[in-house]
Formats: structure tokens, sequence, C-alpha cells
């Protein structure tokens, strides 16, 4: 196998979404002449396929795992995500810079020729050669702004005009282009106005102003675009540079990408964490807050994972270097926001639609302007030249104040906001069309273990049969010898307890685990039972003399465990598994704000009511199995109820997926859980509701800011053509226009950048 | 209302049907829609210039096989900084004055639309 020329590709899978899709694909590649070796992640949705480059080509393996059913891209060459955020900042940057320049000469150009003007607007019949003069010098400034500032408008505007197509450049274009036009006429040509009774008035003022005001608009416009990224641009930000990692028994300072895995990383009081690993000797609390939302110092010892871009407190500890590069929890976060800040909300559909027939629209109104402004003129005894001057002024004026602008920036700045907002709360929220859901929730399906409780279960009680005939430690060794064999996770806890209590677990000579009863085994001879009253009464063993006490600690939400030794009752195991301190406050909150919520959960009704009641949700499904989480969604679902399903991402999957939004609850490290729209980084409840009450000012931004794009054209253009001159004689002039125009756009993006101090507690 | 006015109304009709014609109507193209060369590694591979609108704004492709989309972008207008296939759900930040590469597999034969962040630039693939 080794002695082929191989080479190695990671091909991006979608559509996986359990083991068996994983195995198909995998089996698929491997059977695959001239592949030489092929694995496949679910979680990261991916095949990393080893491959010899004479036998087969990449888009053959596109081809081979395309025909198993599952979508495959060639992979593209990727920069890293702090590389890209980065060149996406730089030419930001540089494109606000470069507006801030143009709009400042522009504006200086704009106030000498308004200045040049006066005179030529006072003494309309002053010196002819003086006159002259003047126009002449206007029309090269104007000439000069229009090549130097105002350029990209017209280049743009060509390139997409060729295209069939037509934008705000268009706009602008055309409406400074024909005031231009109108203006060089006055100037070479003033016989040709007189003749019609006009005099030769120029407009090269209004065409520079124009200009100035647009770019303005245009570059304020640019830096509010910038904030919007500010939140992700922190988080690139926390990458540390250099790592100091210990080779041949000395520390060296070595650059992060350098770190290899297995590398043993030490890190001193106060520094920032370089890469993720397992911490290994000392410990330390960390400020962990910039990724998680968590304010409290998280405390770190000996097999605690740290991560990369959190900042040590005041202790120092080596840690082994674990996930790197792109595989980092940084890396992934800042990949995750990126891509959720660069999708569509569904909710952008109506203004796309618009945007797609505005600009033509315009100009057609625009024409319809001149015309009914040169009738109404004309025939209101007018002089046809007059009449025109009047309509051409309106219908400039018409294309200036026109905004698409607004209508495209309205949803994606408010995402781009809101997903932000949400990684500084450690809430990642994978999109548009997340947010547009998770505004529209009412109900909330919340998974018991792990996500209200802290899925660590513990036994808290240990109450001995009346009579007992064997010794609790020596019961607690049977117990444990064979619940060591089960993976139910009481069965862990009891094992734990036992060890704790000295009570060491033996070899069982046989086992056995009844699924939903419990487990029984034989341990030196001796048949050893443990589990619930059913199984109890499958083997004729009398639970009545714990019966009450059963039902005692069921009510404190825990779980009773019966033990019977030889067909005998000997006592009663409890195991529980705490509430989380948060769930409590964060379910009262999600009540607050109108939210149903539900607990789902394979304990006993009796236990599952108790924690409902210390937890305070509506209401509890008891003796859920895994599958029958899917099938609660989608009978809420069919109820007419928005549903979201919490849950910790891995044993949850399908319930997620099933679920209109599904939230991964955080262990701080897995972030790129397939299934879930919304990951939380930190392990409590109180994210789901800020993730929600996210949502909802999102939405309303959205709805704000569409609202304000659609009524600002919808009001601005017929005052532009002129509506309510018969009524109050009210007429705008394009420079006004291009002002209005200007600050429609920027009040959109502002409006989003609000969301950035949303208080969200 | 005499000749003068008469001829401004169909002087403006006459423009504003022009507008709508050729914003609309006149075909977007298709006639000298690009056709997609074979590349090396079995995929096809086109060169898309960004400067106010894609050129060429419409493409030929083959159904069913990866398509090498190269885009030169010659700007830094940020209307054009990103490009976007809803139907394949990719969005790609294309840095300025420089190429881009994006790989899409048309599934089937049909439409695939293109556009700028905003939605003012609009180019598509025509699988066939």
């Amino acid at each position: 196998m080794s002695a082929t020329s191989s080479e190695k590709i990671v091909i991006p899978v979608s559509g996986m979404t359990c083991a068996a899709c994983q195995g198909r694909v995998q089996r698929t590649l491997s059977k695959t002449p001239g592949v030489v070796d092929a694995s496949v992640n679910l979680m990261m949705g991916n095949a990393t396929v080893a491959y010899d480059p004479g036998a087969v080509n990449p888009a053959d393996l596109v081809e081979t795992i395309r025909a198993t059913g599952y979508g495959a891209e060639l992979p593209v060459p990727d920069r890293s995500a702090f590389e890209e955020q980065a060149a996406r900042d730089a030419a930001t940057a540089e494109e606000f810079a470069d507006l801030r320049r143009k709009a400042i000469v522009s504006g200086i150009a704009g106030a000498v020729a308004m200045a040049a003007s006066m005179p030529l607007m006072r003494g309309g019949g002053m010196g002819g050669a003086a006159h002259s003069a003047i126009g002449w010098g206007l029309l090269l400034l104007t000439l000069g702004v229009m090549a130097f500032a105002g350029r990209h408008f017209y280049t743009r505007a060509w390139a997409a005009f060729r295209h069939h197509a037509a934008s705000m450049d268009t706009l602008v274009a055309v409406g400074t282009g024909a005031a231009f036009v109108y203006s060089v006429i006055a100037t070479v040509a003033p016989g040709f106005f007189l003749r019609h009774g006009v005099m030769p008035d120029v407009y090269y003022e209004a065409v520079i102003i124009i200009i100035a005001f647009i770019l303005t608009g245009n570059a304020f416009e640019a830096r509010a675009k910038r904030q919007t990224s500010a939140a992700l641009r922190a988080l690139a930000q926390l990458q540390p540079k250099t790592a100091r990692v210990v080779r041949n028994d000395t520390e060296v300072d070595i650059a992060v990408a350098e770190v290899r895995g297995a590398d043993v990383v030490v890190v001193r009081p106060g520094e920032r964490i370089p890469v993720d690993g397992d911490l290994v000797s000392g410990s330390s609390s960390v400020d962990e807050s910039m990724l998680t939302g968590e304010s409290l110092p998280v405390k770190k010892g000996a097999g605690d994972r740290v991560i990369g871009g959190t900042i040590n407190g005041t202790g120092a500890f080596h840690f082994k270097a674990t996930t790197l590069g792109a595989d980092s929890v940084l890396a992934q976060i800042v990949k995750l926001m990126r891509d959720a800040q660069g999708s569509r909300a569904p909710i952008q559909a109506l203004a796309d639609r618009v945007s797609a027939v505005f600009v033509p629209v315009v100009m057609t109104l625009s024409i319809a302007t001149f015309v009914i402004w040169f009738i109404a003129v004309h025939a209101g005894g007018g002089l046809a030249g007059a009449a025109a001057v009047r309509g051409f002024a309106a219908a400039v004026a018409v294309l200036i104040i026109a905004c698409p602008c607004a209508m495209g920036l309205a949803v994606p700045t408010a995402v781009m906001v809101a997903t932000g907002k949400g990684a500084e709360l450690g809430v990642l929220i994978k999109g548009g069309e997340a947010l547009q859901r998770a505004g529209d929730l009412t109900t909330v399906v919340l998974d018991k273990t792990g996500t209200v409780t802290e899925g660590k279960p513990t036994v808290t009680d240990l109450v001995p049969a009346p009579g007992a005939a064997i010794a609790p430690a020596e019961l607690l060794a049977l117990v444990a010898s064979i619940e060591r064999s089960s993976e139910h996770p009481l069965a862990g806890a009891i094992v734990r307890y036992a060890e704790e209590h000295g009570s060491a677990a033996r070899a069982s000579e046989s086992f056995q685990s009844v699924t939903g009863r419990g487990a029984m085994g034989v341990v030196g001879g001796r048949a050893v039972m443990a589990g619930n009253a059913a199984l109890m009464a499958d083997y004729a063993v009398d639970t009545t003399p714990l019966q009450a006490e059963a039902e005692r600690l069921a009510g404190e939400a825990k779980s009773p465990l019966y033990v019977a030794v030889d067909g005998r009752l000997e006592a009663l195991l409890a195991v529980a598994d705490p509430i989380r301190a948060s769930s409590r406050a964060a379910i009262a909150r999600l009540h607050a704000m109108g939210l149903h919520v539900v607990m789902l959960t394979g304990d006993a009704q009796r236990t599952a009511d108790a924690i409902a009641r210390v937890a305070g949700v509506d209401r509890v499904v008891a003796g859920v199995l895994p599958a029958g989480k899917v099938a609660e969604i989608k009978r809420l679902q069919g109820e007419g109820q928005v549903v979201a399903m919490v849950g910790d991402g891995i044993n949850d999957g399908p319930a997620l997926a099933q679920a209109d939004i599904g939230i991964a609850i955080g262990t701080g490290t897995d972030v790129a859980v397939e299934a879930a729209d919304v990951a939380l980084m930190r392990g409590d409840l109180t994210g789901v509701a800020q993730a929600i009450e996210l949502s909802r000012r999102t939405m309303r931004t959205m709805k704000q800011n569409l609202f304000w794009a659609f009524v600002y054209n919808v009001i601005g253009i017929p005052i532009a053509a002129g509506a309510l001159y018969p009524a109050f004689g009210l007429q705008l002039s394009p420079i006004i226009a291009s002002a209005a125009m200007a600050f429609s756009s920027v009040s959109v993006v502002s409006n989003s950048l609000r969301l950035r101090r949303a208080r969200i507690a | 209302m005499n000749a003068t006015d008469w001829l401004v109304i169909a002087g403006g009709l006459a423009a504003a049907a022009w507008v709508n014609w050729y914003f609309f109507l006149a075909e977007r193209g298709t006639s000298r829609a690009a056709v997609a060369a074979a590349g090396s590694g079995g995929e096809q591979e086109v060169r898309i210039t960004v400067h106010g609108s894609y050129d060429p704004a419409t493409i030929r492709v083959a159904s069913g096989k990866p398509v090498r989309l190269v885009f030169d972008r010659q700007e830094n207008a940020s209307c054009s900084e990103e490009v976007v296939f809803p139907g394949f759900g990719v969005r790609k930040f294309l840095p300025a004055f420089e190429t881009t590469t994006v790989v899409v597999t048309p599934p089937a034969p049909g439409t695939y639309e293109f556009t700028c962040g905003m939605g003012m630039l609009h180019g598509r693939l025509v699988a066939e």
C-alpha cells in the first residue's frame, strides 16, 4: 500500500446525517480503483482520501461520492479563516479611505463651483467674455471631478449596461451625466437656449455636489459596514501569534502554526492560551468569556480542556496541544461566524424581487416626470423651453433620490451585526435563516439529561432493606461488579460511588442488561439484580418493604433502583442528576418571553414530575426513548407549534434536525455540531433565551430597515417628481435629493448597528 | 395640446418602452454565452471578469460535472465583494484585483443564478 505514490485530498461531503451514511460513502470510496485509503468524518462533513493520481483524479472522486447520493464539491484551495478575515478588513479599510478622499476632494470642488456660479446666476446678462470664461472653468472642474472622484460610477454603470443590467451606479451616472451634458450645451452654445427663450443656466455645481454627497454617504456606509463585522474581527484577533513549547527539555517560543499535536505548551500567569489542549500539570483559572460569554473564570486542573484564545488567570500550567489550525475551536468559530454573516435570511427575498426591477422602473418614472412637467408647464402657457427645463430638473431629482442600496442593505447588515452580537454572548447562530426562524419560535423542548440537569448523575442514597442479609459495603461491591459492564449513565454513577466508598468491583461471571428495566449478572456465584420495580416483579422479588421509601425518593427527583441478591430484596439505591443552578431562572425567562417549555426524559413519571416541578417547565414527557424525541417534536409541529429542540448535539442529533431550530448546548469545545442551527458555547440554558431574544430583536430590526427602505423610496420619489408642487409649491432640487439618498442608506446600516448595543443579559 | 406636446409624449413613451425592453425583455446575452472549457482533472473551467457586472454573465456548462469558476475582480467597489450561488449555498468573498475560484456542480440541467452579495449583479449557469 505504501509503495504507491499517493496524494491526499479532503473533499467536503454534504447530506450525511448518520453513521450509516458515513459508512456508505467510505465503503464506496475505498472500493474505487486508485484509492489507497479513505476515511469519512460525519461530524466534519468531509472525506479524506489518499489516492494514486495516475489512476484516478479528484473530479472522479467527487463523482463517486455524488453517485452514492450525497453532495460533494471539489475543495477550493482556501485561505484560513483568519487570513480571509484580514484580507477583507484590509479591503474595507482601503475602500473607506478611498471614498473619504474622493468625498473630501469633490466637496471642496463643489464649494468652489458654488462660489464661482454665483455671478452666473445673479447677473444673467453680465459681460459675455467673463461669463463664458467662468462657464468654461466650471466645465473643466466638473470634468475633473467626474473623472477622478466619480469615475467608478460611470465605468460600472457602463459595464452593467452592456449586460442589460442596471444598478445604483446607473442612476447616478444617468442623473449627473444628463445634468452635465445640459450644462455643456449651455456653455458651448448659449445661443441655442436663448433662441428657445431660456437662460443658458449651468448645473455644474449640482453635478459636483451630488457626487460629493453620494460619495460621503458611501464612505459612511463603508465605515458602518465595517463596524457590522467588528465582533468577528475581535474574535479573529484573539489568536496569539506565538506559543511557548517544550522541545528537548527547554522552553522555546515558536509560531503558532508550527505547534504540532502532542507538543507540551507552557502557559504563564496572565498569558493568552495559544492553542487548544488538555492540561497535564499545574492549575489555574481561565477567563473564557470572549468565547463562551461566561463571565466567571473557569477553574482548570489536570485533564481539563483549555481553549486557544482564552486568557490564563493567576496560575501557571503545562498542557498538551490537541486540535490545531483550522480544526481549533477558535478557527471553527471564526469560520462558522463568517459563513453565518454571509448567509441570507428568507425575509430578504422581497427586497431582492424589488431591487431586481427597481432601477429600470425608476428610469421609467423619471421619463414620465419629464413628460408630465413639460405638458403641465407648456399647457399652462409656459414656453416650451421653460417647460423642458422644469421637467428636466424634476426628472434628474427622481433619478438621484431613488435608493436601491437601502433595500439591499436592510437584511444583510442586520444578520451581520446579530451573529456578531451572538458570538459575544457565546451564542453561535448559524445564519440568517436560523435567525429568522428562531424569532418565530413558540415552544422550546429541553432534553433533561445534560441540558436541564448537569448530566453527571451521582448516587445520593443507599437504603438497606429491613433485615438485609448483606452488609452495605459488600452489597455495593456486588452491584458495582455488574454495573461495570453496563453503559447506562446510572451505572457509571454506581461504579464511581462504590469506588469512593472503598468497595472495589469484581469480575462478574455473566451480565445481562434489560432495556428500560435494569441489569443483572452473576458475581462470585451470587445472582445480583439492580433495576426498577418492573424488573423486580418479573423475577417475583417482593418490593413492598421499600416501596414507600422509593416513592419518597422519586418525589425528590431521584431515580430509585432496587437491588436484589439471590432473589431477595437487599437495598434501595437512589441516583440523582442535579439540576443546573441556572436552569430554573432560564426557564422562567423563556416563560416570560411567552414560550411554552417542554422537557423530555427517559425517567419514570414520578421522578420526571419532581424534576419538572423544581425546574419549572410547563409539561414533562417521561419515559421517552431516544427515538421518541423525534416523534414528540413532530407531534408538537403537527399542532402548529414552531419548535426549538435543545440537546447535547451528539445523542440528540436527529431530534435537533427535526426541530425548526436545533440548539446544541455547549461543552465549550464542539462548535461544529452539524444538525444544530444554534450552538451554545456555554453549558447552561441562559443561552437559549439569549438566542431567541436576539433573534426576535433582529427580526424587528430587519422589518424596520425594510419598511424604511421601501417607504423612503415610495415617498421620496413622488416628492422629487414634484407631487407636492401643486399643493405646496415644494420641489426638491437634485442636490437635496442626493443628500436624502446618502442619508437613507446610512440610516439603514446605523439602525442595524443599534443591535450591537442591545442589552441581552 | 399642440404638436410639441404630442412630440414630447411620443418621445417619452418611446424612451420608456426602450428602457423596459432593454433591461427586461431583450435577451440578456444568451447568444453571447460563454461555454466552459474542459480543464485538467475532468472539470469545466471558465474565467469571469467582475467589474460592475459579470463578464460573461451567462455560462453554458454540462450538468453533473464540477464547474470551476475563476472570478477575476477588477474593482474594489464593495458591491461586488461577494459572489453568492443561492442554489448551492455558496457565498464567497472576492478580494479586489485578485482571482478567486469557486467550484460548484450543477446536479441537473437547468439555470442556476449567481449574484453579488446584495443581489444587484446577476449571472447564471445554464447547465445542459
